[in-house]
């Protein structure tokens, strides 16, 4: 392959990981810039979504739903799983997260991690150790740029991750709804002041921030064939460090840091032993929390921005 | 029983159901419906149980019921507390020795399991409940330990009393490295780094196949060897004796355990521990007031990793087996929670937790699938209800709620 | 001016922080439609009363009442919805929300659009220079337009009482003299304004009448003009 074509292989595999690793960031993001916590059960909410989208998937293709509408299969596999993951993510965060709302960091540090545990272990034991396998239905067909090579499944994946990132950039800019968040998470105090129901948009955060990774959830496991219990603590730290060095806080940084771990996971892959890539995103990681903790597009690590 | 108390209930109930509902499993291939709703079960039991006796508390009626039993016991109770604590401890420490005799081979081990535990409880204790530093990648230096064991012993036969000072040494100057980066962060991320630091030392033990042989681990240390005089023809010789039988074990990590449990109650009362709570209550404060915190905080990690480097030297000697598989980040998950539900800071209270924890779910080997779920879900839950633990270290549980108090009004 | 049926009163209000007893029992009552401001030492804790007539910090004991009902239990968004809104101390922007989403937020409970423009452009005409400044940043602004800013943005509520803390700390004279002027005029539009200062001849010489506070006890109160010739008031925070 000829180098044009490789950097253009690399790109499509660096967009393809970012956007997914992107979704699962402004998870992280959104939650932290409005009560600055970290949420260990993200990574957890991300597999829940892929295991209720596997479920609904074996139930339709039961019904051999799947073969004939693929649009309506995958509204319902996506729509439910991000409707089910974004009650459990008010649930948690009303039931571990809102009490410790004032207590020390400390508390709400172990409580995230209870629930990340919690949930991690109640997924093994109801979906066993192994890796539980995908209905193929992404199409391997696709189109060639000079040597590059992007399949229909790949572009059906950006594209959806586009739009909900898109969505959520609107809808954070524009909508009251999501003008509060932005005030909440800048100044809570002031926004209640503002007559702003910081409780109400606390709980908002906990329903956009699950539902997006559950859909992440939903298209790894469309693309890889195969999910696993614990398959969300790797993508939790990767998602994390996203999240970390687009400058937690900052939507458009997670947008961009996902864009540029995943660039870095693919062009290590390419070039070097992918055993190690793991530790590289870990190293990375730990780079820039030692180096610039606030980020590419962040300012001031408490506070928050859009 | 009080209306928000009753609702608050069925929240916590349906929220649980909602939790375990990924647990009813697939319904094309397996369904287990049955399971997951005996889980569920479990958890409303008890959350309803609590309730009563909450509701019993607060109207008195608790008092009542429990009145006949009470004057039964009262002029025990009486005697109990007039009786110093070094009875209790006495006695507590004569069960632990005789122990070995009265048991079987599993009930040794487990034991013994508990025993490590409690020595890594405490060792992260210094880091998290006296220096008050989020260390989720301790598990890390437990490798460490175990892995320069293994590996001196395999390569060079240094006896396991040998390696044990390097084992510490090298610990202690893994937690340096590690603390290093970390002196300067906050919770959050302080918890994010050391998780990774953690997580990269077991991929760093299972790809470099060469060194460590991967996944498949390293087998076949010694068991520590003890030297013994004995008279002879010789006169005067050492005798070796290794320790193969598990009271022999035994009592071997019982000693280590003795002497970390009085190291670290010595560390907790001399100034160096008293630097560590300033540090851990207002860390500007502290260096204002001349405290070296950068000092101190790696002093934290490198005495916290020299104790779970004895253990993980003592550990792959006892199994004379290692494997980076052992050193999951769950492991320190399980040595934290056995840490903040013992109460962070107390030393009854994680060793309590630890024998507890560990014990526990080996007795009744029904519960072993459900452990870690219960950890998580008490370890939430705790922090929420009671976050000083089960046996709240005295300094602790006014900070805890000190906080609540402060902020109460945002 | 309604002497009758004061807007504000607070009777007996005891606050803390912590153990820290910041109000010690103070008690005031503001009639309709004037301009009552309360001054005192750094400390005396004159920003903490403002704080616990919002529900920011609520009060331990006491009674708040606004027109005439109880608000002491209620929370911040609650003490908003009634009427009152708060430029508080330090102005508080948002800092990543352009200067015109900062105003809006002011106008987050109102759903009337049409009558929500309005004051938009009453408050531009009020603070020509934040018409210029609609896309820029708050955290951008300079300390005066931040100020204005953050009182536009109490307006923005059409609050039936507006609670200013320290209005001119910080501000160049010229600047404290448009913000002074602005709250004269939005005080004739019918808007009771209580207000807290450091600068105690400006605040008494713009207010109707006062109160003086010391470590956390009302210890004056008058007419601001008599204030002004108070021979007590003049040596303690009149520097004369």
């Amino acid at each position: 392959m000829d180098t044009q074509s490789f950097i253009i292989q690399q790109l499509i595999n660096a967009i393809f990981l970012g956007s997914i690793y992107a979704l699962i960031a402004l998870g992280y993001t959104m939650v932290y810039g409005i009560i600055e916590l970290i949420n260990f059960a993200h990574g957890e909410l991300f597999t829940s979504g892929a295991f209720i989208g596997i479920i609904v998937l074996a139930i339709l293709q039961k019904f051999g739903f799947v073969e004939t509408h693929f649009i309506l299969t995958m509204i319902l596999a996506f729509g439910l799983a991000m409707a089910y993951v974004a009650v459990l993510g008010v649930a948690i965060e009303q039931v571990a997260y809102k009490p410790l709302r004032n207590a020390s960091r400390l508390a709400a540090i172990l409580s995230a991690l209870g629930m990340s545990i919690f949930l991690s272990n109640g997924m093994m034991l109801s979906q066993g150790v192994s890796d539980r396998a995908y209905p193929q239905l992404l199409s391997i067909r696709g189109v060639s740029i000079m040597d590059a090579r992007i399949t229909y499944g790949q572009i059906f994946i950006i594209i959806l991750s586009v739009a909900l990132m898109a969505a959520l950039y609107v809808f954070v800019k524009g909508s009251r709804l999501g003008k509060a968040m932005r005030a909440t998470a800048q100044n809570k105090t002031m926004a209640r002041m503002c007559g702003i129901d910081i409780d109400k948009t606390i709980r908002v955060t906990f329903i956009i921030g699950p539902a997006l990774g559950a859909a992440a959830g939903v298209m790894v496991g469309l693309y890889y064939g195969s999910v696993r219990f614990d398959m969300g603590f790797i993508y939790m730290i990767k998602a994390f460090a996203a999240a970390i060095l687009g400058g937690i806080g900052s939507i458009p940084g997670a947008m961009l840091g996902g864009l540029i771990i995943g660039g870095v996971e693919v062009l290590w892959s390419a070039f070097l032993p992918s055993e190690w890539k793991d530790v590289t995103t870990f190293i990375v990681l730990i780079l820039v929390l030692y180096l610039k903790p606030s980020g590419i597009l962040g300012e001031d690590v408490a506070e928050t921005r859009v | 029983m009080a209306k928000s108390d009753l609702k608050k209930f069925f929240v916590y109930s349906v929220f649980l159901g909602i939790l375990i509902l990924p647990m009813v499993g697939f319904p094309t291939t397996s369904f287990h419906a049955g399971r997951a709703f005996g889980v569920w079960g479990v958890f409303v039991a008890i959350l309803a149980i609590g309730l009563i006796a909450k509701t019993l508390r607060g109207t008195g009626g608790y008092r009542k019921s429990t009145a006949g039993l009470s004057s039964l016991f009262s002029p025990a109770s009486g005697t109990i507390k007039r009786i110093p604590r070094k009875y209790y401890i006495s006695i507590l420490l004569l069960m632990v020795i005789i122990f070995p005799l009265v048991a079987n081979r599993y009930m040794i081990d487990v034991g013994i399991t508990c025993l490590i535990y409690v020595v890594l409880g405490l060792g992260l204790n210094i880091v998290v409940g006296l220096a008050g530093l989020l260390d989720l990648g301790y598990i890390a230096f437990y490798a460490v330990g175990a892995y320069s064991y293994s590996l001196l012993n395999l390569h060079f036969g240094l006896s396991f009393w040998a390696c044990l000072p390097i084992g510490v040494a090298l610990g202690a100057v893994l937690g340096c490295i590690i603390g290093y980066p970390t002196l300067k962060m906050r919770g959050d991320y302080l918890a994010i780094v050391t998780m990774g630091f953690g997580e990269i030392i077991r991929l760093v033990l299972n790809n470099w196949d060469k060194l460590t042989h991967g996944p498949n681990g390293l087998l076949g240390m010694e068991k520590p060897l003890i030297y013994y005089p004995s008279l002879g023809e010789g006169g005067l010789t050492w005798e070796v004796f290794k320790l193969k039988s598990l009271p022999g074990l035994y009592y071997l990590i019982f000693i280590l355990a003795i002497l970390t449990i009085i190291a670290v109650n010595r560390l907790d009362k001399s100034r160096v521990g008293r630097a560590w709570v300033a540090i851990r209550e207002d860390e500007v404060a502290a260096e204002l007031s001349g405290v070296p915190t950068t000092w101190l905080k790696l002093l934290a990690y490198a005495m916290g990793a020299a104790f779970a480097s004895v253990g993980g030297a003592f550990f792959a000697a006892k199994l004379s087996y290692t494997n980076p598989n052992f050193f999951i980040f769950m492991e320190s998950c399980i040595v934290l929670c056995i840490v903040v539900l013992g109460g962070v800071g107390s030393i009854p209270g994680i060793i309590l937790a630890g024998v507890v924890l560990i014990a526990v779910p080996e007795v009744f080997r029904e519960l072993q699938t459900y452990r870690m779920l219960a950890f998580g879900l008490a370890m939430a839950v705790m922090m929420v209800l009671r976050p000083e633990g089960l046996i709240p270290a005295t300094r602790r549980k006014r900070e805890f709620h000190e906080e609540k108090q402060l902020s109460a009004g945002d | 001016m309604d002497g009758a049926n004061p807007i504000l009163q607070l009777e007996d209000v005891h606050t803390y922080y912590g153990n820290i007893h910041a109000l010690k029992g103070i008690s005031l009552s503001i009639p309709h439609g004037g301009i009552a401001c309360l001054i005192g030492a750094n400390g005396a804790g004159k920003s903490t009363t403002l704080l616990t007539i919002f529900g920011v910090q609520p009060a331990a004991e006491g009674k708040i009442l606004f027109d005439g009902q109880p608000i002491q239990n209620l929370r911040p968004e609650q003490v908003a919805a009634k009427g009152v809104a708060q430029t508080p101390e330090g102005r508080q922007i948002f800092p990543r929300m352009t200067s015109l989403e900062n105003l809006e937020m002011g106008a987050f409970l109102r759903r009337d659009k049409a009558e929500t423009a309005k004051d938009l452009e009453w408050v531009y005409t009020l603070f020509p220079i934040l018409k210029q400044r609609t896309k820029q940043l708050g955290g951008t602004l300079s300390g005066g337009e931040q100020q204005m800013l953050a009182m536009g943005r109490a307006l923005m509520s059409r609050p039936r009482l507006l609670l200013l803390d320290e209005p001119s700390l910080g501000l160049a004279p010229k600047l404290v003299k448009t913000i002074f002027q602005a709250i004269l005029t939005i005080n004739k539009s019918g808007t009771t304004i209580f207000l807290v200062e450091q600068n105690a001849h400006m605040a008494l010489s713009n207010s109707d009448m006062g109160y003086v506070m010391e470590t956390g006890r009302i210890v004056l109160e008058d007419d601001a003009k008599a204030l002004l010739q108070s021979e007590q008031v003049k040596k303690a925070y009149l520097g004369e």
